[in-house]
């Protein structure tokens, strides 16, 4: 049997056999949630409410309730919408691009960094649909045969290339996602006692009974998916940097977008894989399963992740000066120096000072540390979008157009309301759900256990 | 003779594996083995053949590579021609960079969904179906071997069963049907 160096990490801590990994992963289902789940659900289930009130009185009133103006057409909701596509990254890149490099450490987080990834494009994909004033009529964006003679969407344009890949992501991840949950789902169903739980469980099961074919089969499509998905993944971010990059705006209409673009979407990604991993961690009593080394191994990948970012920044710094155009140097030069000269300056400590701080060991081993750290790297990343969009559009060619962007209670309540929304559904996948991929957990628990390693 | 299945559980995969290799030997037939993982190495040895979804993959994905190319061409260049930021439209070709996402990402929509509905076809994992595994803790950590009386014409049962019986099992059952 395939054994793994003893001076490796283990992955799963304790004394562990394969039943303790059932109880530990199911007993949270099974057992009545704790208060504290209760507390965080109302709390992120009110502020969904008022999220989903807001976004009501926008479809209701009009778009011309957030602080758009006719310099700045695009602002929150684009920048929101960016960030959102962001996070949804690192859930496919983990149980994607990880499944194909053959880390093992992605087994303890692939299933709720997936379940984020699905939420998290959702709520990506809210932003272009509001944003479209008539939201009932979405489904124009698709091509579709209409009344209105050879009317076509344009096939030429990245905001409809933008369809594609997004609802391509987004059905692609939540079909990976859930063939991982079906046998999950029928370990439940078999431990289950309430009929009615047993009935649910048993239909989300679809029936899975772990046939020797099936489980080739579902190697196989895990595999496939894998390679299907990870170059899905770096196309989202590229095709959604292309809404920019194909623009003649000064500060959008560069080449370094796609890479730049994809990297930065894997550091908040992570970022917040971070914040909900490690407090999950603590409330569902996971720490033998998602260790220090798991965060450790994803506070690299922030350090990788968030360095070629930085190595992004500066590039177009200097290009804007080399290029000799001097609308670009314009561009960079009000970002760092103009009006919103802050939100630059918030977005260069955010993103390029504080991932180096995960150089020292000590630091990126320190669970508050990395707690703290996951949250200004997202506020960071939140910041880039908005410094993008917003410092270039404010200043355009006419200086008597120039103008500046204030947020309504529009802007804030809806960006807002889909962080709850989010945390709202994350906290319900917590309880129903099965938070770890206790089939393959249980594949490495021989190879990467702890107790395994001390035997030999 | 009623034909009766033979249901052999062991708690290790391992173990499972070993017995299922020495039951082989001796030219007994195992229909299948439920697990609660892929039990890496157990299909030579029950004779589990290897899947053609990958196959069937491609083939869905060269489908939507197809469809897509066919639908661009005739949207943007047969039924209503648009010249838009002067990107060349006479043929397919010329405007081919232009159409390089969306065949892409169609072709991993069709490939990727085509598997998965495949997949659970031949599975017959669908929602509301049945589960057939013979204990509920097949899904948590014991691994059975199934035999079936009828697939081993040579043996009888009782001779089935005193070579399980052999093996590390911690239970044994059997169902007369």
């Amino acid at each position: 049997m395939f054994k793994e160096a003893a001076i490796r990490e283990p992955l799963i801590l304790g004394e562990k056999s394969y039943h303790d990994i059932t109880i530990d992963v199911v007993g949270p289902i099974e057992n009545k949630a704790p208060r504290a789940w209760y507390i965080l659900l109302a709390i992120s289930g009110l502020i969904a409410a008022w999220g989903v009130g807001c976004i009501l009185y926008l479809i209701g009133t009009g778009v011309g309730v957030w602080g758009l103006n006719k310099t700045v057409g695009w602002a929150w909701d684009i920048t929101n919408f960016v960030w959102w596509v962001g996070i949804g990254h690192a859930g496919t890149l983990i149980s994607a691009v990880l499944l194909l490099f053959r880390q093992r450490w992605r087994m303890a987080i692939n299933r709720s960094a997936e379940a984020m990834t699905i939420f998290a494009v959702m709520m990506a994909a809210l932003f272009p649909g509001i944003h479209m004033g008539r939201i009932w009529l979405a489904y124009w964006v698709f091509p579709l045969p209409n009344a209105f003679g050879s009317l076509w969407v344009n096939f030429n344009s990245p905001l409809l290339w933008d369809v594609f890949a997004i609802s391509t992501y987004f059905s692609v991840s939540l079909v990976f996602w859930y063939i991982g949950l079906i046998p999950d789902f029928a370990t439940i169903r078999d431990r289950m006692v309430k009929p009615k739980a047993k009935k649910i469980y048993g239909i989300l099961s679809f029936g899975w009974s772990g046939k020797a074919k099936h489980w080739t089969r579902f190697e196989e499509v895990s595999l496939i998916l894998a390679g299907l998905a990870t170059p899905l993944v770096f196309s989202v971010h590229s095709i959604v940097s292309m809404d920019f990059a194909t623009s003649v705006i000064p500060g959008w209409h560069t080449t370094i977008f796609p890479p730049y673009f994809v990297s930065g979407a894997v550091f908040s990604g992570f970022a917040m894989v971070q914040t909900l991993m490690l407090i999950m961690r603590k409330g569902m009593k996971l720490e033998n399963y998602v260790t220090v080394k798991h965060v450790e191994y994803m506070n690299i990948v922030i350090i990788v992740t968030g360095s070629i970012v930085g190595v992004a920044y500066l590039t177009e710094l200097f290009i804007s000066w080399y290029s000799g155009v001097e609308y670009e140097a314009y561009a960079f030069i009000n970002r760092a120096t103009g009006k919103y000269w802050w939100s630059y300056w918030a977005m260069m400590t955010c993103n390029v000072i504080s991932p180096q701080l995960f150089w020292v060991k000590k630091w990126r081993r320190n669970l508050t540390f990395t707690f703290f750290m996951s949250i200004v790297i997202n506020i960071g990343m939140w910041f880039e979008r908005f410094v993008i969009i917003v410092t270039s559009l404010h200043e355009d060619y006419i200086p008597s157009s120039w103008s500046m962007f204030y947020p309504t209670a529009m802007d804030i309540g809806i960006f807002i309301g889909t962080i709850g929304i989010f945390f709202t559904l994350f906290l319900l996948f917590a309880r129903f759900f099965p938070v770890l991929a206790l089939n393959e957990l249980k594949s490495i628990l021989k190879i990467s256990g702890e107790s395994y390693k001390v035997k030999e | 003779m009623a034909d009766k299945t033979i249901y052999a559980m062991y708690d290790d995969d391992n173990v499972l594996k070993d017995a299922a290799q020495s039951l082989v030997d001796k030219g007994i037939h195992i229909k299948d083995c439920y697990s609660p993982f892929p039990i890496h190495g157990i299909d030579p040895i029950i004779g589990v053949t290897r899947t053609r979804l990958g196959i069937a993959a491609f083939m869905y994905g060269l489908m939507g590579t197809c469809l897509a190319l066919i639908g661009m061409r005739y949207f943007m260049i047969v039924d209503w021609p648009m010249i838009i930021g002067g990107k060349p439209n006479w043929t397919l070709f010329h405007n081919l960079p232009a159409f390089v996402p969306v065949t892409f990402e169609f072709t991993v929509l069709c490939a990727a969904h085509g598997m998965a509905i495949t997949y659970f076809i031949r599975n017959k994992t669908l929602p509301g179906m049945p589960a057939v595994n013979p204990d509920p803790r097949t899904t948590d950590d014991k691994f059975v071997l199934e035999i079936d009386t009828h697939e081993n014409h040579g043996m009888s049962a009782e001779d089935i069963i005193s070579a399980v019986k052999e093996t590390p099992i911690v239970e044994l059952s059997e169902n007369t049907h």
